[in-house]
C-alpha cells in the first residue's frame, strides 16, 4: 500500500512539470518578461535600462529554457523555467503584480472557500443519493417520470440564473438573507446559507439523474434477483445491496473532487462577496496577475492528483477485490 | 454588395457541408439508417431537433456577412465602394431594430422610458416626467396588430407544413394529412409539425410586433433586447459546435492510436491528457484567453473592423475550448478502442493481413460512432451554459459581441436598481434555456437508442 502510494507520488511528478511548461509557455512565450517590466512600470519613461533592472530584481533575466552562456547541467539548471518551476514544487508561490505573497494569502483564502464548498459538497451528496434513491424504488411510475423531467429542466438552466434570482428573491424582496458578504465563526452562518442552498439546486438535475442510472445499472443484476429471490423487501435490497454496490461508481466520481472543493467556485464567492480562492483567482484574472493565475493552476493540478490518489485508496477500503500494486 | 466570409463563417459552412455529406453517406447504410429511424420515433426526439433546427437557420442566416455598396451619389469613380461595416443576413432582417434605438432603459412593450427624467416645461417648472420612446408611438393598437401577426403566422407556418407534406406524400396528400392529424404516421409528424408552428407563430408575432414596439425592452444605450436575443444565437451555437468540431479529429486520432498500438505511443498519449485534465478546466480557459488577448494587443494589424476583431477572439476562444475538452473523450475512446481491438473479428482481420488502417476504418472507427455521436451531444449543452459563465469571469467573447453571457454580465450590474431591470436578463436565460433544454432532451434519446448498456 504504502509503496504504491509513493509510487503513484513519483508519477504524479513529470505531470507536475507538465502543468508547469503548459503555463510557463502561455505565459512567458506569449508575455515575454520585457513586456511585463514595461506593463508593470507603467506609462513612465520606459528606458532599457529600467527594464534590465525590474528584470534583474526579480530574476526574469535568465534565459527561457536553454542557458547557453552556463557550463554543464546549470546549462538547464539556470534557467527561468526551472527555477519558476522549482519555486513553485515548494510551495513558494512568490508575490503577486500588487506586491502581496501569494501563499500568505492563499493560506488566508482557504477557510472561506472551505466553508462554502464542504456544505454545498455533502448536503448535495446526501440529497442527490437519496432522492435517487427514492426515484429507484418507484422506478417506472409516474413520479419517476416527471422527476426525471423537471431534471432534465433544472439542468437546462445557466447556473448564473439560479445565483440570481435567489438572491433577488431571498435577500431583496424578501430580506431573509444577506445579500453578500463573509463572517468567520458562527455568525457567519447567514452568509453562506443561500450559496450553499443555490450550490445544492443547481446541482440536483445532473446529479440525481448519474445516481439513478448508477443504481439502475445495480438493479438489473443477478444478485439483486437472488436477493428479491430469498424473499428480502425492496427496501432491504435497496440499502443493502443496490446502494452498496453502487458506492464503487459513485467514489470514482466522488472522491476525485474532494481535495478541490479548496479552491472554492468562482462564480458563488464573487457573486456572494467570499473572500475566498474563487474570488481570488477572479480578481486575479480580472486584474491580469499571472503570479496568482500560475499559483492556482499548480494547486489545483496538485489538488486534482490528490483526489486521484485518494480515489484509489478509498476503492481498497471499500472493495476486498481491489489490489493496489 | 460583396459577400465576405469572416474565419467562423468559414467553418460554419465547413461544418454544414461536412454534415450533409456524412447524412449523405448514413443514408445509404440502410442498419444506421434504422438506428436514427428508431431515435426519431420518440416524439420529444422530433420536437427538440426542429428547436434545434430551428436555432441552426438563425446561426446560418447570421453566417452569411455582406459589405453593403454605398449610395450611388457619393461614388465619383466607376468601381463601387463599400461600406465598412459588415453586417449579416439577420441584421439586414432586423434592420428597423437596429436603428430604432432609444435614449435609455424601456420595459418590454413600453411607450415611456423606464426611469423618470427631470425637464424644464415652457413655464419654467421643473417636472419630472416619463420621456416617451422615440420609436415607440402611443396610440397603436396592440390587440389588433398581435391579432394580424398572429394569424399571419399561423397562415405561414400551415403553408409551409403543407407544403413539406406534399413534398414528402405527393400521391395520396388527403391521407397522410388524416394520418399525421390523428397520430398514426410512423414517425411523430404530429409533434414536429405542432413545435414548428408554435416556434413560427411566436416569431411572426415577436417579429411584427417589433416594428412598433421594442418587444423584450431595450438595454442600457437604448439597444433593443429582441435583436441581442436573436443575434446571440449564432455566438453560442458556433460556440457549442465548432468546438466539438474542433476536438473531434484530436480525441478520436489519439483515442484510437493510444488504444490499438499501445506501448510508447501509449504512455505518451496518456501522459498528454491527464496532464492536461489536472488543470482546473476553467483556469486552463483563462490562462489561455489572457495569453490570446495580449497576442492580440501586440498583433493590431490582424484584423481591419471590430466584428473582425471580436470574430477572431471567438475563434481563439473555440479553439482553446477544443484544447481543453478533447481529453474526456480522449479516453473514453482508448478504453473502447481496446476492448474492441481485442475481440475476434479483429484479430480475425489482423490474420488475413488487413493493414492497420483498414482496420481502423472498417472495424473500429464505426464501432465508436455511438460513444462519439453521443458525447458530441451531451457536449453542445454543456459548452452553451459555459458560453455564459466565461463571459461572466471576464474570459469570454468580446465585450462587444452579442452573446447571451454578455446580456447577461451587462444586466447584472443594474441588479441594485429599484425596480429591477429584469427583460435583458429574462430574455437571455429564455433563449438559452430553450436551446440547453431541446439540446439535452435529443441528447438522452441518442443516449437511450445508442448506448448498448440500455440494450438489456
Amino acid at each position: 500500500m504504502l509503496a504504491y502510494i509513493i509510487k503513484r507520488i513519483l508519477y504524479a511528478i513529470p505531470i507536475l512539470i507538465g502543468v508547469n511548461l503548459i503555463t510557463f509557455m502561455l505565459f512567458f512565450m506569449v508575455n515575454s518578461p520585457d513586456d511585463m517590466a514595461r506593463a508593470q512600470l507603467g506609462a513612465k519613461q520606459v528606458t532599457p535600462d529600467l527594464i534590465q533592472s525590474w528584470k534583474e530584481e526579480r530574476g526574469y533575466d535568465k534565459p527561457l529554457f536553454v542557458n547557453t552562456k552556463a557550463q554543464g547541467l546549470s546549462q538547464v539548471s539556470d534557467t527561468l523555467f526551472v527555477q519558476e518551476s522549482l519555486k513553485l514544487f515548494t510551495f513558494d508561490f512568490g508575490f503577486s503584480d500588487s506586491n502581496r505573497n501569494i501563499g500568505e494569502d492563499i493560506k488566508e483564502r482557504m477557510m472561506p472557500s472551505l466553508s462554502i464548498a464542504l456544505p454545498t459538497f455533502l448536503i448535495a451528496l446526501i440529497t442527490n443519493i437519496s432522492l435517487a434513491l427514492l426515484l429507484v424504488l418507484f422506478r417506472g411510475s409516474m413520479l419517476d417520470t416527471s422527476m426525471m423531467i423537471i431534471a432534465v429542466m433544472i439542468m437546462s438552466v445557466s447556473g448564473l440564473f439560479y445565483i440570481i434570482a435567489g438572491q433577488v428573491l431571498f435577500s431583496k424582496i424578501w430580506h431573509w438573507v444577506p445579500i453578500s458578504g463573509y463572517e468567520s465563526g458562527w455568525d457567519g452562518v447567514k452568509f453562506i446559507i443561500l450559496p450553499v442552498m443555490i450550490g445544492v439546486f443547481a446541482g440536483i438535475g445532473s446529479g440525481v439523474r448519474w445516481y439513478r442510472s448508477i443504481f439502475l445499472e445495480q438493479i438489473n443484476q443477478d444478485y439483486v434477483r437472488t436477493a428479491r429471490a430469498k424473499g428480502l423487501s425492496e427496501l432491504k435490497v435497496l440499502f443493502g445491496h443496490v446502494l452498496r454496490n453502487g458506492m464503487l461508481p459513485i467514489l470514482t466520481g466522488v472522491v476525485v473532487i474532494i481535495p478541490s472543493l479548496f479552491m472554492g467556485s468562482l462564480i458563488m464567492e464573487s457573486f456572494f462577496g467570499i473572500p475566498g480562492l474563487g474570488s481570488y483567482t477572479i480578481d486575479a484574472i480580472n486584474s491580469q496577475d499571472f503570479a496568482i493565475v500560475k499559483a492556482m493552476v499548480f494547486l489545483g493540478s496538485v489538488l486534482y492528483i490528490i483526489g486521484l490518489i485518494l480515489t484509489d485508496i478509498s476503492y481498497t477500503l471499500f472493495d476486498p477485490r481491489v489490489k493496489l500494486s | 454588395m460583396k459577400l465576405v466570409l469572416l474565419w467562423t463563417d468559414m467553418l460554419v459552412w465547413l461544418l454544414v457541408i461536412a454534415l450533409l455529406v456524412w447524412s449523405w453517406i448514413v443514408s445509404r447504410n440502410p442498419q444506421v439508417k434504422k438506428i436514427w429511424h428508431t431515435i426519431f420515433k420518440s416524439s420529444i426526439a422530433m420536437a427538440s431537433s426542429v428547436v434545434l433546427l430551428f436555432y441552426l437557420l438563425f446561426t446560418l442566416l447570421d453566417s452569411i456577412h455582406l459589405r453593403l455598396a454605398l449610395p450611388a451619389e457619393s461614388q465619383k469613380s466607376q468601381e463601387v465602394a463599400y461600406e465598412a461595416e459588415m453586417v449579416s443576413l439577420l441584421d439586414l432582417v432586423f434592420e428597423h431594430n437596429i436603428q430604432n434605438t432609444e435614449r435609455t432603459y424601456s420595459a418590454p412593450f413600453a411607450t415611456t422610458e423606464y426611469a423618470s427624467s427631470i425637464v424644464v416645461d415652457e413655464n419654467g417648472v421643473t417636472k419630472q416626467v416619463y420621456l416617451p420612446l422615440k420609436h415607440v408611438s402611443a396610440n397603436d393598437d396592440f390587440v389588433k396588430e398581435s391579432l394580424f401577426a398572429l394569424s399571419l403566422g399561423v397562415l405561414l407556418s400551415s403553408l409551409l407544413v403543407a407544403l413539406h407534406i406534399w413534398r414528402r406524400e405527393r400521391s395520396r396528400f388527403m391521407l397522410a394529412c388524416k394520418e399525421i392529424w390523428q397520430g398514426e404516421s410512423d414517425l411523430p409528424w404530429r409533434t414536429a409539425y405542432g413545435t414548428f408552428m408554435l416556434l413560427v407563430v411566436t416569431f411572426t408575432w415577436l417579429y411584427m410586433l417589433s416594428y412598433s414596439y421594442h418587444v423584450l425592452g431595450t438595454d442600457k444605450v437604448g439597444g433593443d433586447v429582441l435583436y441581442q436575443s436573436f443575434k446571440s444565437i449564432r455566438t453560442g451555437v458556433l460556440i457549442g459546435i465548432l468546438t466539438t468540431l474542433i476536438m473531434l479529429p484530436v480525441a478520436v486520432i489519439l483515442g484510437v492510436s493510444a488504444g490499438l498500438f499501445g506501448g510508447w505511443v501509449d504512455d505518451v498519449i496518456q501522459y498528454l491528457y491527464t496532464t492536461l485534465s489536472s488543470i482546473p478546466g476553467v483556469l486552463l480557459i483563462a490562462a489561455g484567453v489572457l495569453s490570446m488577448q495580449v497576442m492580440m494587443d501586440n498583433n493590431p494589424t490582424w484584423f481591419e473592423t471590430t466584428l473582425e476583431r471580436s470574430d477572431l477572439r471567438l475563434l481563439f476562444l473555440i479553439l482553446i475550448l477544443g484544447i481543453t475538452s478533447w481529453t474526456g473523450l480522449c479516453r473514453l475512446l482508448r478504453a473502447e478502442t481496446l476492448k474492441i481491438s481485442q475481440m475476434e473479428f479483429v484479430t480475425a482481420a489482423k490474420a488475413f493481413g488487413v493493414s492497420k488502417l483498414t482496420i481502423i476504418r472498417r472495424h473500429i472507427v464505426p464501432n465508436l460512432m455511438h460513444i462519439i455521436l453521443i458525447s458530441v451531444v451531451l457536449d453542445f449543452s454543456g459548452l452553451v451554459l459555459a458560453e455564459a459563465v466565461l463571459s461572466y469571469v471576464g474570459v469570454g467573447v468580446d465585450p462587444t459581441m452579442h452573446s447571451w453571457g454578455n446580456m447577461i454580465n451587462q444586466a447584472r450590474l443594474e441588479m441594485a436598481r429599484e425596480p429591477m431591470v429584469w427583460w435583458s436578463l429574462f430574455s437571455a436565460f429564455v433563449f438559452m434555456f430553450i436551446l440547453v433544454l431541446a439540446a439535452n432532451l435529443f441528447s438522452d434519446r441518442i443516449q437511450r437508442v445508442l448506448d448498448p448498456r440500455n440494450k438489456a
